[in-house]
């Protein structure tokens, strides 16, 4: 085991964008700052890497944000999403917090695009980072270098050794041996456990070894769960994570979003046996998504078939994979590896059960309904009869967890004897500090760039 | 680098297209994300859209290790390639020269020689230069070496729309296309900072400065040779000129821009990432643009030494270089400002 010569007074333990925007305030502020990354430098930045934008409070026009996107409006907007499952104050803060945070990300090297084609909904309220999260994190680190923060890639942290009140000791491994550090303050920014299956199994149940982990396989947890062991204060529901239903062919981890699948409104939804089990038009899918997560993680095997036909090919945003097509139902169903008659009985059923179609519309709540079939499909119920049919596998796939760190509004950690002196955490880490369920769009990264400066801000002083 | 590079540029649009997170680089995405079914002609047409600024790349989480392993300015920098080789008229020189920086030094060699011939075995009927060589016999060469290759071209040029479905053309997709490649926009980044090409995610504006160096500075030479053209028939003003004359103004500001600009893009391409562009065609682009350097080097030294014994063999090499760059055109990287500006005038008609 090394022990390093203290040349650093801040250590930051992950490397996304909290841990960036942490890094950078603390070295603005005369700090010396190491950032430790578990991941090797192309995975660099956990899940900041998969992001694509930041949602913004303005009160008027702001870089790419069009109108304006006011304190209430948002906080409404996030209260809808976790169903009232918020610190009200912490997430005040960060909403007023992020309108000044969108001219330092441009100060920071951080450059933003208008809305994406497909997400017009968004362009009042979401400021997209131009080439996405990875183009972020490439510019921050760039940034960091030059404040003079250094970086260790293939750094995953072993240990933080709390003494009392008192961070007294940093562990973790690089090139094959242990090394240790003892840092005047240090910044946790490393994210969920969605990454380490057991963990997610133990919470979840079975399930959940059959789940796609939608970001980066470096976020197993190994910080929180050693913090959490010595008596660091959680929050969050540690049996809970943000799930939805993604393309069931994604990679095991680090799909990312193009596998994302928007077709479910526009199909019927059969489990493994060909049975419907849930009604596919409920509502619009940016609002739906995350339920299917749940509904397929209890269907048998945790997997999902959506059947569309050549109508509704055009309806949805494209995925990464092209979906299996067959010129019949059953060669389809050969084809998916679905019980044949039993998917064309389904189908009859529902063919059967729809009506007038002549108000079909895809972009609003149509109100084109079945009627008389279980479960019911409540709008864009048409028939499901123009060949080529085609057909997508569909698999729960995990955005983060909710279990994390307790902070204040200063970012600090604490243990149930008090504060903890020299522990700040920011990010995913900390997020269900706010986030008690649900996601709203963007509010993660709003959450890492506000607290990221704030736990800067706050372990430089206390360096100083 | 690829196989099938068609093939491959198709898997890699598909899965750029359910991202879009590089949307607002350059004229690619959003030609691309209007559809989600890429024919051959559509990924022919994003590919000589793509000027290989190489933003996207390092900007995109799914590149390798990732298993999706995208390198989109690679792969498209293939199909551009195999797009000029097999609409070039006749196909097999496009594919030697774009291939082999020693061929275009061997065809500059020979161009070289045919004019020192020249220079000694044919009588000069005038001053000057005309004394080396006569103005008849340059024309006899040059004439038809300067059109042939512009029907070969246009040959070429006639495929390439045809297979992109391009509509008939009018004014304002001119003036689009134009418009974009008279600024570079689609190397500025969208955001203004410029591209990643010579030091990884870093945004500079050199390769694009450096890029209308040599873009300027060629128009400005050929300015130069059209006011001399015009001086000589229309008011029989002939060569030699005096610097404050329009072929002198700008052969030497254009041939002082195309020689800085020159070696100024060797400089970033021997920098920059291999495999983000098209590996197997290195040696022809670093040949093509060494054969740009020689016109230009050789043309000014013809300026600074032409009043001396120097001036035959200088008006050899300059000549020689000029003649092998014209009958190359067609079949070299320059032939990519045609296609160029035939993907943008596409792209314009896609806009409308």
């Amino acid at each position: 085991m090394t022990t390093h010569p203290d040349r650093y007074d801040i250590v930051v333990l992950g490397g996304g964008n909290a841990a960036l925007c942490a890094a950078i305030t603390a070295a603005e502020n005369g700090a010396k700052v190491l950032i430790l990354e578990a991941a090797p430098k192309p995975y660099r930045g956990g899940n900041s890497r998969h992001t694509r934008n930041f949602r913004c409070k303005h009160d008027g026009p702001l870089s790419v944000l069009v109108e304006s996107y006011g304190e209430e409006e948002y906080l409404a907007d996030l209260l809808r999403v976790t169903g009232g499952r918020t610190d009200e104050g912490l997430a005040r803060m960060v909403i007023r917090e992020s309108e000044a945070c969108l001219p330092w990300m441009e100060a920071h090297g951080v450059r933003f695009q208008p809305s994406l084609s497909g997400t017009l909904s968004l362009a009042r309220t979401n400021a997209f980072f131009m080439g996405g999260g990875k183009s972020l994190v490439n510019a921050y680190y760039r940034t960091a270098e030059a404040l003079g923060v250094e970086v260790l890639y293939d750094a995953p942290v072993r240990h933080v050794a709390l003494d009392g009140q008192r961070v007294t000791r940093v562990e973790y491994e690089h090139d094959d041996a242990t090394h240790v550090l003892h840092p005047r303050a240090v910044i946790v920014a490393s994210g969920g456990f969605q990454a380490d299956i057991d963990w997610l199994t133990e919470a979840w149940g079975p399930p959940a070894r059959n789940f796609l982990i939608r970001g980066t396989p470096y976020n197993r947890g190994a910080v929180l769960k050693d913090l959490l062991d010595q008596g660091v204060t959680s929050v969050g529901d540690p049996t809970q994570c943000h799930a939805v239903a993604i393309d069931g062919r994604a990679p095991k981890y680090d799909g990312g979003i193009v596998t994302r699948l928007d077709c479910v409104p526009f199909s019927i939804v059969v489990n493994k046996h060909g049975a419907r089990f849930y009604d596919e038009g409920e509502d619009v899918w940016p609002k739906r998504y995350a339920i299917w997560g749940r509904l397929v993680a209890a269907q048998p095997d945790q997997v999902g078939y959506a059947i569309i036909d050549s109508r509704a090919l055009r309806l949805f945003m494209p995925s990464v994979f092209p979906p299996i097509e067959a010129g019949t139902l059953e060669d389809l169903a050969r084809k998916m590896d679905l019980p044949p008659a039993q998917l064309v009985a389904t189908v009859d059923e529902f063919n059967a059960a729809c009506g007038d179609t002549s108000g079909f519309h895809p972009t609003e709540l149509d109100g084109v309904q079945t009627t008389g079939l279980e479960p019911p499909k409540t709008n864009w119920a048409r028939p499901i009869t123009e060949p080529p049919f085609y057909g997508y596998s569909l698999r729960t796939g995990v955005t983060f967890t909710y279990l994390g760190l307790k902070v204040d509004e200063t970012a600090q950690c604490s243990t149930a004897a008090g504060k903890i002196e020299n522990l700040w955490a920011a990010g995913e880490t900390m997020a269900g500090s706010i986030l008690g369920q649900g996601y709203l769009a963007g509010y993660g990264m709003t959450i890492g760039t506000v607290f990221g400066r704030i736990a800067g801000r706050e372990a430089a002083a206390h360096v100083r | 680098m690829y196989d099938n590079p068609i093939e491959e540029a198709r898997r890699q649009s598909q899965i750029c297209n359910a991202c879009r997170y590089c949307e607002g680089y350059c004229a690619v995405f959003p030609a691309m994300h209007a559809d989600r079914f890429f024919s051959d002609g559509d990924l022919t047409q994003l590919a000589n859209l793509c000027h290989n600024c190489q933003n996207c790349y390092y900007a995109c989480q799914y590149t390798a290790p990732h298993e999706f392993a995208l390198n989109l300015p690679g792969v498209l920098a293939e199909v551009r390639q195999e797009s000029w080789e097999d609409t070039a008229f006749p196909a097999p020189l496009s594919r030697a020269f774009h291939h082999h920086g020693t061929l275009i030094a061997a065809a500059t060699v020979l161009a070289m020689a045919l004019l020192f011939w020249a220079a000694r075995h044919l009588p000069g009927d005038g001053t000057g230069f005309y004394a080396v060589i006569a103005h008849s016999v340059m024309v006899a060469i040059f004439l038809p070496a300067f059109l042939l290759p512009l029907a070969a071209l246009a040959v070429g040029l006639r495929r390439y729309w045809k297979r992109v479905g391009g509509q008939s053309v009018t004014l304002a997709d001119l003036r689009a296309a134009f418009g974009s490649a008279a600024t570079m926009r689609n190397l500025a980044g969208g955001h203004g900072d410029g591209c990643n090409f010579e030091e990884e995610d870093v945004f500079s504006q050199s390769r694009r400065g450096m890029h209308q160096l040599v873009m300027y500075g060629f128009l400005l030479c050929f300015a130069a040779t059209a006011t001399g053209t015009i001086l000589h028939y229309g008011f029989g003003i002939e060569a030699p000129y005096r610097l404050l004359s329009l072929p002198k103004l700008f052969g030497v500001s254009g041939g002082l821009m195309l020689c800085a600009g020159t070696l100024g893009m060797m400089h970033l391409k021997a920098k920059a990432a291999p495999d983000l562009q098209a590996p197997e065609v290195r040696g022809g682009e670093f040949g093509f643009i060494a054969l740009l350097f020689t016109v230009s080097a050789s043309g000014l030294a013809l300026y600074a030494f032409g009043g001396s014994a120097a001036l035959e063999p200088l008006l050899a090499l300059h000549l020689g270089a000029v003649l092998a760059f014209f009958l190359l055109t067609p079949y070299s990287k320059m032939a990519h400002g045609f296609y160029r500006l035939a993907a943008l005038t596409r792209d314009a008609q896609r806009k409308r």
